[in-house]
C-alpha cells in the first residue's frame, strides 16, 4: 500500500514541476528582444522541434523561411531569411526571443509572435486567448534551431 | 563600372521582388489585356501593378486565353439561361427589362460605386432587381447563381480598364477599405499588405504571392472548381491567418472591395479569370 502511494507521488513530482515552472505568455521577460530563461525548465527536444518547424498547423516556419535541413519538404517560402546556419548568427537566448515574439527583436516584422495569447485583432474563435505554440514547443524549436550550424 | 552594375543586378535578384511575375502578355480571343501598368498615385510603395494572371503557372494561364478552354465559361452559359428565366411574383426575367446583357458593357470597371450615399456592388444591383422588381428571393452573395450572373455581366466589360471613383462621396468608404488593408488581424497578426504589397512575387510555402488584385473577379478557381466572389476570397485569406472574417456583403468587405479595385486602376477587367 505505502509503496504504491510512494510511486504515484514520485510520478506526480516528475510531471508537475515542469508545468509549475512554465512561464505564461504574458510573463515572458524580454530584454532587447532576448529571453534568457527557459520557458519550461525542461530542455528542448530538437527532434520534435524539427516537426513543429515544418508542420503547417504548428510553426509552419517553412511558409516564410527556407531551410536546407528540411530538403525532404517540397515547398520552402521565400518571404524571410534562409535559416541555414542560423545558430552561428544568434544565441539560444536570442532565438528564444525571436520565436516567442519576433516583434520585440525586429520592429514591425511580419513574423508572427508564436508565444503571446492576447492583443489579437479579430482572432478566429478557436484561437482567441491561445498562443500559436506551447511553451515546450517554443523550447523544442529553439533546440532545433541551435542545430542549424554551417 | 561593369562590375558595380553586376552587383546591383545580383542584389535585385536576391531580393526577388519585381522579378517573379512573368513578362508574358495575355491575349484572350485575340484581344490584348492590360496585365501590367503604372500604379495609381495613391499607392505609395508600389510602382507597377500586375494582374494575378502574371503570377500563375503556364497551364493555369493558358486556360484563360481561350474561351473554349476556360472552365469559368460553363457558369457564364448558366447565367445566359438564368437571364431568360422568369422568377418571382412578377413573372419577369432579367430580359423582360434589360434587352441585351451587352448593354451592361462598361459597368463592371466602375463598381463598387456610391449611389444615394451608399456604396453599392454588382451583387447588390442584381439583388435589387430581384427583390424590388421581380418579387424574387435575393441570391446568396457567393452562391452559384450570383457568381454566374456577375461573371456574365462582368464579361461584357472584359478588356476595359478598372476605373472606380475614390473621391467625393466615395472617399470615406475608400479610407475605411485602406485602413482594413493595412491592419494586422488574426492569431497570425498579419495584414493584406504583408502578403500582397510587401511580398508579391515570392513564394509563401507552395503559393506564389500576387498583388491580390480583383480585376479578374468573379474568378474560376481550380482549387474549388467554381466561380468565386472577391468577398469569398477575402474571407479565405482572413481564415488562413486565423482571423474572424467580416461578412460577405457587409460594409467592411464592400469598403475593402472598393479599395482593392482602386489598387488595380487601369488593369483590364478579366472576369471570368482562371486562378488556382
Ligand atoms: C509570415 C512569415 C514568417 C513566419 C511564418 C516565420 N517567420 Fe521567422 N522571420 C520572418 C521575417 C520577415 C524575418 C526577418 C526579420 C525582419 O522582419 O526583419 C524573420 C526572422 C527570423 C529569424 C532571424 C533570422 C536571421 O537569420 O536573422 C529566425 C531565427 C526566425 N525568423 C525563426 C522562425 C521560426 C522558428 C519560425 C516558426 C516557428 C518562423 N521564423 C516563422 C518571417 C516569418
Ligand atoms: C422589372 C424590371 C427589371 C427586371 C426584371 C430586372 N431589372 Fe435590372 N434594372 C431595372 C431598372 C429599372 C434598373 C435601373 C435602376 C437605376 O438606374 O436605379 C436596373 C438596373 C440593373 C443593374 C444596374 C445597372 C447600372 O448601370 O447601374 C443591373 C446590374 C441589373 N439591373 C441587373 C439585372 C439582372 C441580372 C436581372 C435579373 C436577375 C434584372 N436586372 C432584372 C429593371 C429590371
Ligand atoms: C498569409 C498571406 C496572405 C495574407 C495575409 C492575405 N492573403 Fe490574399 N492571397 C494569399 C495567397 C497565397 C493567395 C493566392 C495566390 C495569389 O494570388 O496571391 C491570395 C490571393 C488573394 C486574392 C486573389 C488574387 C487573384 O488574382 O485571384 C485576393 C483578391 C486576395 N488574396 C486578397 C486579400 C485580402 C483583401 C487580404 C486581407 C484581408 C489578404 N488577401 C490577405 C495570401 C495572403
Amino acid at each position: 500500500m505505502k509503496r504504491t502511494t510512494g510511486i504515484v507521488a514520485i510520478a506526480a513530482l516528475v510531471v508537475f514541476p515542469a508545468m509549475a515552472d512554465e512561464v505564461a505568455p504574458s510573463e515572458v521577460k524580454f530584454e532587447e528582444g532576448v529571453v534568457s530563461a527557459s520557458l519550461t525548465g525542461t530542455a528542448g527536444d530538437p527532434v520534435s522541434g524539427r516537426d513543429v518547424f515544418a508542420n503547417r498547423k504548428l510553426g509552419n516556419c517553412l511558409a516564410c523561411h527556407a531551410n536546407s535541413d528540411l530538403s525532404e519538404e517540397s515547398f520552402h517560402g521565400e518571404v524571410a531569411p534562409v535559416l541555414d546556419g542560423v545558430a552561428d548568427r544568434w544565441t539560444e537566448e536570442q532565438l528564444r526571443g525571436i520565436v516567442s515574439n519576433a516583434k520585440m527583436m525586429f520592429e514591425g516584422t511580419m513574423m508572427p509572435a508564436f508565444y503571446i495569447d492576447s492583443g489579437y485583432e479579430r482572432p478566429l474563435e478557436d484561437f482567441a486567448g491561445t498562443s500559436i505554440l506551447t511553451a515546450q514547443q517554443v523550447e523544442d524549436v529553439v533546440a532545433y534551431l541551435k542545430t542549424l550550424k554551417e | 563600372m561593369r562590375i558595380s552594375i553586376g552587383i546591383a543586378t545580383v542584389i535585385t535578384f536576391a531580393a526577388g521582388v519585381g522579378l517573379a511575375q512573368d513578362s508574358k502578355s495575355l491575349v484572350i480571343e485575340g484581344e490584348e489585356m492590360v496585365t501590367e501598368t503604372a500604379a495609381p498615385d495613391h499607392m505609395e510603395s508600389v510602382k507597377t501593378i500586375y494582374s494575378g494572371w502574371r503570377f500563375r503557372s503556364e497551364e493555369t494561364q493558358d486556360l484563360e486565353t481561350d474561351d473554349f478552354d476556360n472552365p469559368g465559361m460553363v457558369f457564364v452559359d448558366q447565367a445566359i439561361d438564368l437571364w431568360e428565366t422568369a422568377q418571382g411574383s412578377e413573372g419577369k426575367s432579367c430580359s423582360s427589362c434589360h434587352e441585351n446583357v451587352e448593354d451592361f458593357a462598361g459597368l463592371r470597371p466602375t463598381l463598387p460605386k456610391v449611389k444615394d450615399g451608399e456604396l453599392v456592388t454588382m451583387e447588390e444591383l442584381v439583388n435589387e432587381c430581384r427583390t424590388d422588381r421581380m418579387g424574387a428571393d435575393a441570391w446568396k452573395w457567393s452562391g452559384g447563381q450570383m457568381t454566374a450572373m456577375t461573371a456574365l455581366i462582368g464579361l461584357q466589360s472584359r478588356g476595359m480598364p478598372v476605373d472606380v471613383a475614390i473621391d467625393g462621396e466615395a472617399a470615406a468608404f475608400w479610407e475605411q477599405g485602406k485602413e482594413l488593408y493595412y491592419t494586422p488581424v488574426g492569431q497570425l497578426q498579419m495584414s493584406c499588405s504583408n502578403c500582397h504589397e510587401d511580398n508579391y512575387g515570392v513564394m509563401i510555402r507552395a503559393d506564389h504571392l500576387s498583388q491580390g488584385q480583383i480585376n479578374g473577379f468573379p474568378t474560376y478557381r481550380l482549387k474549388n472548381t467554381k466561380m468565386n466572389s472577391s468577398h469569398g476570397r477575402f474571407k479565405g485569406c482572413m481564415k488562413n491567418i486565423r482571423a474572424e472574417p467580416y461578412n460577405e456583403g457587409g460594409p467592411e468587405f464592400k469598403a475593402l472591395e472598393l479599395y482593392l479595385a482602386s489598387r488595380g486602376q487601369g488593369l483590364s477587367v478579366e472576369t471570368p479569370s482562371v486562378r488556382n
